[in-house]
C-alpha cells in the first residue's frame, strides 16, 4: 500500500533513483484499475508498456485519459453509444506527448457522453460513482479521471474543460484540476465538443503532479491551428508564502452566488484568511457580466456542438441504423439511437440558436457578452493578481437529484464557466470538507499565467493540508 | 418558448428523428432553459464586438506541403459499409 500512497511526482522520484521498478508500478495500478469499483474506467491496458527511458521526465508513471483522447487501437468512445468500440486509427497529440516523456496510458475513463455534463450521469455506459460516497456524483464531465485519481485507481490523469468539466468534478472529488489557457495543448485528437472553449488538462493527487504533467502537454501542434506555444517553460511550484500577491473576490461569483451552500462559503472564507495569513492582500472586485456567463455558454458551447457533432451520420464510423428510406432517413434514425437524452438535448438548443431568424437574438448576443466577460477579467487583473472563487457551489449532489432538471444541473457550473468563455487558465485545489464531503477553491489568473497559478495554489496547498486520503 | 412545431422543425434541421415523448419532453425543457437564457436580452450591448475566439494567433498558415496521411484501408476501416473503396450510403432520394 506504501506505493499508492506516492504521489505520481514522488514515485517518478523513485524510479529514476532506482528504488521503484516502473513494472511494478505499473502492476499495481493496473490491477487496482481493472478490479474498478466506481465505473470509472472505460477500458483499462492488459499490455505491459516498455520500460521508460532513464531520462524520461514522466518517468514510467502510468496515466488514465479521459474516453474522448483519441488513442490508435483502443476504444475511444467519448461515452457515447454513437461511437461505441470505435478505435481511432491515429492518437491524440496531448496523449502522444504525455507517452514521449515517459508515461503509459493505464486505461481510458469514464464522462459525460461528448463531455456534456456535471454529474457523469449523461455516460452512455452509466454513471461513476463518487469514492468519498458511492451514492453521489464524481461531478463532470471529467468524473472518470476525477474519481480514478481520488480512489488510486490511477496515479493521476487527464481530462478536458469546456465549461468546468476539469475544475468541476476535481472539487467533488477532491484533488487537484488546472483548465489550461486555451491554445496552451493541442486540440489534435479530442473528440470536439465546443471547440472554441474545449482544453485539456490534468487532473492529479497534489499540485506539484499537476504542474509536472502539465509540462509534458503544452506546445504548439502543426495539427491544430489554434494552438500557441507556451512562452515559458512550466516550473516545479515552489513558493512558501502569497507575499505581495492581490486577490479579487467577485461579489458575482461568491457572495451574490445562486445556490452557494454555507459549508462550502464558510470553507471558502477559511482559505481566504488563510491567503492572508500567507501575506496576499484579499480585497472584493466585481465582474459585472460573470453572472451571465452561464446564459452565453449555453448558447454557444451547443452552437458550437450542434455543429461539431453533425459528423456523427452512420457514414465513416460509428453506428448506423439501416432505415428502409434515403439517405437523411438513415441519418436521423442513426442519431436518434445514438445520442442520448442531453445530448439531443444540446443538439436542438444549439440548431435552435443558429438557426434563421435566432442567430442575432442569441448566437449573436451571447458572443458579444463573451466579449463583456473578457474584458471584465481584463479589468480584474489590472488591479489583483488572481481572481478567486468556490469551484463549485456546493458539495457533491446525490446520484440521480438532479437528472430531472437540465437547469439545475446546468447552475453547477455557475462559477466555472466565465473562465472558458475568457480563454484563462484556472486551478481547482481541495480546501476541505463539508458533510463529510471535499469543498473547493478556484484560482484564477490572466493567459500564460499558469506557473504563477501553479505556484500560489502550491503555497495554499501546503497551508490547507488537506487530507485526500479516501479510504483507497 | 418553444412548440411542437418549432420542435419538429429544429430536430429536421439537425437530422434527430424524436419521438412524440421526446418533443413533448424537448419543448418543455428546452423552454425552461430558453427563459433563463433571456436574461442576456436585457444587457445592452449596443456597439460591443462578438468575440468567436479568445485567442490571438498569428496567422493559422504553414507551407503546404505534403505529408504522411492515412491510407484509404485504414480511412475506411471503421466504416460501416464500404464498397469500390469508399463509403457506401443509401441513396439520398433525389
Amino acid at each position: 500500500m506504501t506505493l499508492l500512497a506516492l504521489t505520481a511526482a514522488q514515485a517518478a522520484e523513485q524510479v529514476r533513483a532506482g528504488e521503484l521498478a516502473p513494472a511494478e508500478l505499473w502492476e499495481a495500478y493496473r490491477e487496482r484499475a481493472a478490479a474498478d469499483e466506481l465505473n470509472a474506467f472505460l477500458w483499462v491496458a492488459d499490455e505491459a508498456p516498455a520500460s521508460p527511458a532513464d531520462d524520461a521526465p514522466l518517468a514510467g508513471v502510468p496515466f488514465a485519459a479521459k474516453d474522448l483522447f483519441c488513442v490508435r487501437g483502443v476504444p475511444s468512445q467519448a461515452a457515447s453509444r454513437i461511437l461505441e468500440d470505435y478505435r481511432p486509427p491515429y492518437t491524440a497529440t496531448v496523449v502522444e506527448q504525455i507517452v514521449a516523456a515517459g508515461a503509459p496510458v493505464l486505461g481510458k475513463t469514464n464522462q459525460d457522453e461528448f463531455a456534456m455534463g456535471s454529474s457523469n450521469e449523461n455516460s452512455g455506459f452509466g454513471p461513476v460513482l463518487n469514492p468519498w460516497d458511492r451514492s453521489r456524483v464524481p461531478g463532470g464531465s471529467s468524473g472518470g479521471s476525477a474519481a480514478a485519481v481520488a480512489a488510486g485507481l490511477a496515479p493521476w490523469a487527464i481530462g478536458t474543460d469546456t465549461g468546468g468539466s476539469i475544475r468541476q468534478p476535481a472539487a467533488l472529488c477532491g484533488v487537484v484540476g488546472l483548465k489550461p489557457t486555451y491554445g496552451a495543448c493541442s486540440r489534435y485528437g479530442m473528440i470536439a465538443f465546443a471547440s472554441s472553449l474545449d482544453q485539456a488538462g490534468p487532473l492529479t493527487r497534489d499540485v506539484t503532479d499537476a504542474a509536472l504533467l502539465f509540462s509534458a502537454m503544452v506546445g504548439k501542434d502543426h495539427c491544430d491551428s489554434t494552438s500557441v506555444a507556451f512562452p515559458e517553460a512550466v516550473r516545479r511550484p515552489r513558493a512558501e508564502d502569497l507575499r505581495g500577491i492581490r486577490l479579487g473576490v467577485p461579489e458575482e461569483l461568491t457572495s451574490e452566488a445562486e445556490g452557494l451552500e454555507p459549508g462550502v462559503r464558510e470553507n471558502f472564507e477559511a482559505t481566504l484568511r488563510l491567503a492572508e495569513e500567507l501575506g496576499a492582500e484579499v480585497e472584493p472586485t466585481r465582474l459585472p457580466h460573470a453572472a451571465h456567463g452561464l446564459s452565453a455558454y449555453y448558447l454557444i458551447a451547443p452552437a458550437e456542438a450542434s455543429s461539431n457533432l453533425a459528423r456523427y451520420d452512420g457514414v465513416r464510423y460509428g453506428l448506423r441504423v439501416e432505415a428502409d428510406g434515403d439517405l437523411v432517413d438513415m441519418y436521423s434514425r442513426t442519431r436518434a439511437a445514438g445520442f442520448g437524452p442531453e445530448v439531443k438535448r444540446r443538439i436542438m438548443l444549439g440548431t435552435y440558436a443558429l438557426s434563421a431568424g435566432y442567430y442575432d437574438a442569441y448566437y449573436g448576443r451571447a458572443q458579444r457578452v463573451r466579449t463583456k466577460i473578457a474584458e471584465d477579467f481584463a479589468g480584474a487583473f489590472e488591479r489583483f493578481d488572481f481572481v478567486v472563487t468556490p469551484t463549485s457551489p456546493t458539495v457533491a449532489f446525490p446520484l440521480g437529484a438532479r437528472t430531472d432538471d437540465p437547469l439545475a444541473m446546468y447552475l453547477a457550473d455557475y462559477c466555472t464557466v466565465p473562465m472558458p468563455l475568457a480563454g484563462i487558465p484556472a486551478i481547482s485545489i481541495p480546501n476541505g470538507l463539508s458533510e463529510g464531503l471535499p469543498t473547493s477553491f478556484q484560482i484564477a489568473g490572466p493567459a500564460f499565467s499558469e506557473n504563477r497559478i501553479l505556484d500560489a495554489a502550491y503555497a495554499l496547498e501546503q497551508a490547507i493540508g488537506f487530507d485526500g486520503s479516501v479510504p483507497r | 418558448m418553444l412548440d411542437r412545431s418549432e420542435v419538429l422543425h429544429v430536430a429536421r434541421l439537425a437530422r434527430l428523428r424524436l419521438t412524440d415523448e421526446e418533443v413533448e419532453r424537448m419543448s418543455r425543457e428546452l423552454s425552461k432553459v430558453l427563459d433563463h437564457i433571456e436574461k442576456i436580452s436585457e444587457l445592452d450591448l449596443e456597439g460591443v464586438p462578438p468575440t468567436s475566439h479568445v485567442v490571438d494567433v498569428p496567422g493559422g498558415l504553414r507551407a503546404d506541403e505534403p505529408r504522411p496521411c492515412l491510407s484509404r484501408e485504414e480511412a475506411l476501416a471503421s466504416a460501416p459499409a464500404v464498397a469500390e473503396g469508399g463509403f457506401e450510403v443509401p441513396s439520398p432520394g433525389l
